[in-house]
């Protein structure tokens, strides 16, 4: 069925599909319509959730936490400032490796406040323990949070599903919706590793652990991050299979003889894409990478598709405020240390609390590559 | 009513070989609350000594499901579980009655769990909230809480010189809780084990979120002997410093009238955190303060009690 939806219309048309058991959930900018709009599908019984409309994020994630220890397939939403309060917890639902599943419209993070798109806040989340997964298209958005409730449960690992504030969460795009049964079939019922409500077996969730045992436990989290890929990348397949349409890990765009190349996630890859083509037309042999998972990185793959080509511009929608670099280029350099081949790696910072990112902008940034640019650490991109 | 016979021949939820200091009123009141349960119960607990004492891995003293997330989390996280449960029930995937119980410290509850149990109350989660009071963040080494009485010495209300320990008055819960319409609040405190395990079984009974408040001694905050836990928790009660009532749709019930009112200085003598105010030249001042305090509230609950008894 095609439809025309917005972000959030999608993500909350996506969470009916799902029909998870519980979600608790707080309204922020620009996620909000996601928890307005499933709260209608729950007080008009198209769903059997059931929806709590906690006090704050903080809450949310802690009851999404108790929720999914007893059993139950969970979800919540939000951005920025909530999710930047869910922080604490969101360690905590790593550490239970519990597969709870939160569509986020991304939103940079106070001070100064702004309520705009850039990926400070999932990427302030990084080593929380979550998945995380950054979309380009609304519709890319929809399919990523329906695979993610699948990934989250084979991995049992909680997953982020980003889609950009406003520009991707209040943009109507056209999607072509999945046959609602099938989703439900597709995805299947909730089977935990284990129930806190099983009454037969009592258990203890969240013990205190000392020098002794945390580490073991949470040597045991990293494995199941490190583990986790190929597994992500079965879900994908398998959703390509039933529902015909394809994912990867990273998208190449126009790579094949590429030399030099941008890197990037979220939804300014459309504006990439277009510079990409204009160069081509051009004769300039530049191409893009779109990095769609970014925990579990995909390191071995970045190494991989990086070395072939002579430059690569890595963009980050935020900062580590580091005097250095931004996240992903730190990540995308530590994927790149020892390889035969390394590219020039060139840091662009863009579109900070929404600050616009046009295709012009994206086509300077391929033309500095191609010239091998190098004259400051990291460029500021549009920056006044 | 329980009788002594009856809860003696009941099995120990919370077991033996835990990690509490000897003389710990809160680990009484925790094995005191869960033999007062007839049902299956779930648990949640909040960061705090009680998590510290019964849960370090890979040892357990819980008999009974059990989680703990963080340490403002206990009402929330109590929220998820129990909602985990209307969903489950709903769905007729379970079958079993099952009642919750959250735990909280006087820091998890009065103050940095505050939020999450109001707004879990408002929203009308099905469970009963034991806050277990001893008067101070005790397992971060006795800092001040809210709960924490004037005139108490605690690490970050010391007994000064100049400033002779809390310089105000605790938080009054029991009102603030009450204020959100619950249909059962109760405040007790260990040594009167059989208001405490009825007042468990009423509030498990009651429809909606419940609360009950017990005041727990803890020998290593209060600088007391462990042996007298029991005593101390006694005078709290007839100094009617820790006045004990419930609130029971809608009626006051005083439940322990002391056949003699006693003079606060006979909870506070035993004390060490209490022992400056007899020396320090504002200490007279203070215990003065502290008695009429407590006249004060006793006077109001009286009167509560008469009107709305
Ligand atoms: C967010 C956060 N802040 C601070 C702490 C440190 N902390 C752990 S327990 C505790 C005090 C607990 O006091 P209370 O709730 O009264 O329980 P008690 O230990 O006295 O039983 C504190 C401050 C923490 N674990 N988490």
């Amino acid at each position: 069925m095609i439809l025309a939806k917005t972000g959030n219309e999608a993500m909350a048309y996506a969470m009916k599909q799902i029909n998870p058991d519980v979600v608790a959930a707080y309204p922020i900018t620009p996620s909000t319509e996601i928890v307005q709009i499933f709260s209608n599908y729950v007080h008009d019984g198209l769903v059997d959730t059931e929806f709590v409309a906690v006090e704050s994020e903080h809450s949310a994630m802690a009851a999404c936490i108790g929720s999914a220890a007893s059993g139950c397939r969970t979800m919540t939403a939000t951005a920025s400032q909530g999710l930047a309060l869910m922080h604490e917890m969101l360690f905590i639902a790593g550490g239970l490796r519990l597969p709870i599943v939160v569509p986020i419209a991304s939103r940079s993070l106070s001070s100064p406040l702004n309520i705009h798109a850039d990926h400070s806040d999932s990427l302030a989340s990084r080593d929380s323990g979550w998945m995380q997964f950054f979309c380009e298209t609304v519709e890319e958005g929809y399919d990523s949070l329906i695979m993610a409730v699948k990934m989250a449960e084979k991995c049992s690992l909680p997953a982020i599903v980003s889609i950009d504030g406003f520009i991707l969460s209040h943009c109507m795009e056209r999607i072509e919706a999945l046959d609602e049964q099938k989703v439900r079939d597709w995805l299947g019922p909730y089977k935990p590793n284990w129930n806190l409500l099983d009454l037969d077996r009592p258990i203890l969730v969240g013990p205190a652990t000392l020098q002794d045992y945390y580490y073991e436990f949470k040597r045991s989290q990293i494995e199941g991050m490190r583990t986790a890929l190929p597994k992500v990348q079965e879900v994908m397949a398998d959703f390509e299979k039933t529902f015909g349409r394809g994912y990867g890990v990273l998208e190449e765009y126009r790579c094949e003889d590429a030399e030099a190349v941008a890197l990037l996630m979220g939804s300014a890859s459309g504006d990439m894409r277009q510079a990409v083509d204009r160069l081509r037309e051009q004769g300039g042999k530049v191409g893009m990478v779109k990095l769609r998972v970014f925990r579990p990185l995909p390191h071995e793959l970045l190494r991989k598709t990086l070395t072939r080509f002579k430059t690569v511009a890595v963009l980050d929608r935020a900062d580590s405020v580091n005097s250095f670099v931004g996240p992903l280029y730190n990540e995308v350099a530590a994927s790149l240390y020892g390889a035969e081949n390394q590219p020039e790696l060139l840091s662009y910072v863009f579109g900070l609390g929404g600050k616009e990112f046009s295709p012009d902008d994206a086509a300077r940034i391929l033309e500095g590559a191609l010239a091998g640019r190098k004259d400051e650490t990291v460029t500021y991109v549009g920056v006044r | 009513m329980a009788s002594l016979k009856q809860l003696c021949k009941k099995p120990e939820l919370f077991s033996k070989g835990h990690r509490a200091c000897a003389g710990c009123g809160e680990s009484l009141a925790v094995r005191q609350v869960l033999l007062a349960a007839d049902q299956p119960i779930v648990t949640v607990m909040p960061t705090g000594c009680l998590e510290i004492f019964s849960s370090i891995y890979p040892h357990s003293a819980w008999q009974v499901p059990m989680i703990h997330t963080a340490f403002e989390t206990s009402a929330s996280t109590a929220s998820g579980v129990e909602t985990a449960y209307r969903f489950h029930k709903k769905m007729g995937r379970m079958k079993e009655d099952v009642k919750f119980i959250a735990f909280g410290g006087d820091g998890g509850t009065y103050d940095i769990g505050f939020q999450a149990l109001s707004g879990a109350v408002e929203r009308r989660h099905k469970f009963l909230y034991v806050c277990t009071d001893n008067e101070g963040y005790m397992n971060t080494g006795i800092q001040r809480s809210s709960a924490t009485p004037m005139g108490a010495h605690t690490t970050t209300s010391p007994a000064g010189t100049k400033i002779p320990g809390k310089k105000q008055h605790r938080k009054d819960i029991m009102e603030i809780m009450i204020a959100h319409d619950l249909a059962y609040a109760g405040q007790t405190t260990v040594a009167l084990w059989n208001d405490l395990v009825t007042k468990v079984q009423k509030a498990l009974a009651a429809d909606g979120p419940t609360f009950l408040n017990v005041l727990v001694p803890c020998p290593l905050g209060w600088q007391y002997p462990g042996d007298r836990t029991i005593e101390v928790s006694r005078l709290a009660a007839d100094t009617c410093f820790w006045p004990v009532y419930e609130f029971d749709n809608g009626r006051y019930k005083i439940n322990h009238l002391p056949k003699e009112k006693l003079a606060v200085e006979e909870f506070l003598k035993p004390q060490g955190r209490f022992r400056h105010l007899f020396t320090h030249p504002e200490g007279k001042d203070v215990i003065a303060e502290i008695q009429r305090h407590i006249d004060a509230k006793w006077a109001l609950l009286q009167k509560k009690a008469e009107v709305l008894g």
